[in-house]
């Protein structure tokens, strides 16, 4: 009697194979950290093979380095830590029972501030990169200054594409994942009870925007630019 | 509606004051603007030191308020050190290697495949 009592109770979204929608929130939560730690090893992958280039390169990732363009970089880094926010907000608009146009608003904002960082670094850095000959491949072009050194700026600059690619390609997956979640709220889907595709989405959020912490000091504060003088 | 008898899960979560976020939020600001301008002062390795201190100050914050490991169970915590135990085997044994050889080898910029590549077209 009293399982029929609390099964009247339970709230929507509650899978029956769980005790209470709690232990379902508890479990939900270790199952994305176990798949976060995947994906620290997968990043970390390439965090160790940058850190040992750069070891034996220094002089050439230091220059590479500083043709990269530290506002932008600083601008994303803002935009993310902001979008990290939102994010925060539209999960606690949720669990505090607010109505779904504040979960609704929420997402739209992380959305936007997302999609923000994207075009950032398409118009103003990939773009310029390709611009300036320093994309790796057929169009990249030595220069002078660079001497002996050349081929590894080349190559600070394959790290420089393919860690801040495989971020850029993790944020338009949260782009997408938001955009389910958009609809399950328009959907009136969560609930002060149910919020656990929030709660998970916006760990997977959180960690992009780690990766980023990491990239930004790693690809474009470390190169020695107070040798470039007034900037 | 009253909890199970059986279970050790509260239905009430731990719900984080918007002023703790605003706070973090803040506070990684301010982090962001310190680590770029130490970039441009010469401090020698220290720079290196600095800005990889100030990225994982920053990482704590996040880990800790935004994703809410503060509040969370232990078998959470458990497997987030695991992650980051495990990056440490990772990182200390290719840099354990590295470090104790002398390499000559200066690896030849991928481009220079491509006439290779191209006889095949």
């Amino acid at each position: 009697m009293a399982d029929m009592a609390a099964h009247s109770t339970h709230p929507q979204g509650f899978a029956h194979q769980f005790e209470d929608i709690g232990q379902q929130r508890d479990a939900g939560r270790l199952g994305m950290w176990i798949f976060l730690a995947t994906e620290i090893l997968f990043f970390g992958g390439m965090f160790t093979a940058y850190t040992i280039y750069r070891e034996l390169h220094l002089a050439a990732f230091e220059t590479g380095s500083r043709l990269l363009e530290v506002q932008f970089g600083a601008t994303n880094t803002v935009v993310l830590i902001c979008s990290s926010l939102t994010m925060a907000l539209a999960i606690r608009a949720a669990q505090t029972g607010k109505k779904k146009g504040s979960i609704i608003f929420w997402l739209i904002l992380t959305m936007i501030l997302g999609a923000a960082f994207l075009g950032l670094k398409l118009r103003f850095e990939w773009y310029h990169d390709y611009v300036e000959h320093i994309v790796p491949g057929v169009g990249f072009r030595n220069r002078t200054e660079w001497g002996s050194l050349a081929p590894q700026v080349q190559m600070f600059m394959c790290f420089y594409f393919f860690m801040t690619g495989l971020h850029a390609l993790h944020m338009v997956i949260g782009i997408g994942i938001l955009t389910t979640l958009l609809i399950m709220a328009a959907r009136n889907r969560f609930s002060s009870e149910y919020y656990a595709p929030l709660e998970i989405s916006g760990l997977y959020w959180h960690f992009v925007d780690i990766v980023w912490i990491f990239l930004f000091p790693l690809l474009y504060l470390i190169g020695g630019r107070y040798t470039m003088g007034g900037h | 509606m009253s909890g199970h008898p059986r279970s050790d899960h509260p239905h009430s979560e731990h719900i984080v004051p918007v002023s703790v976020y605003v706070g973090v939020f803040l506070a990684l600001l301010v982090l962001t603007a310190l680590t770029t301008g130490v970039a441009f002062i010469d401090l020698g390795p220290l720079n290196t030191v600095v800005a990889l201190t100030i990225a994982v100050i920053k990482m704590l914050l996040v880990v800790l308020f935004f994703m809410h490991v503060r509040y969370n169970k232990g078998l959470t915590r458990i497997v987030i050190v695991a992650a980051f135990f495990w990056l440490g085997i990772m990182m200390t044994l290719m840099l354990a290697d590295e470090l104790t050889r002398h390499w000559d080898m200066y690896p030849e910029p991928w481009s220079v495949l491509l006439p290779h590549l191209l006889r095949f077209f």
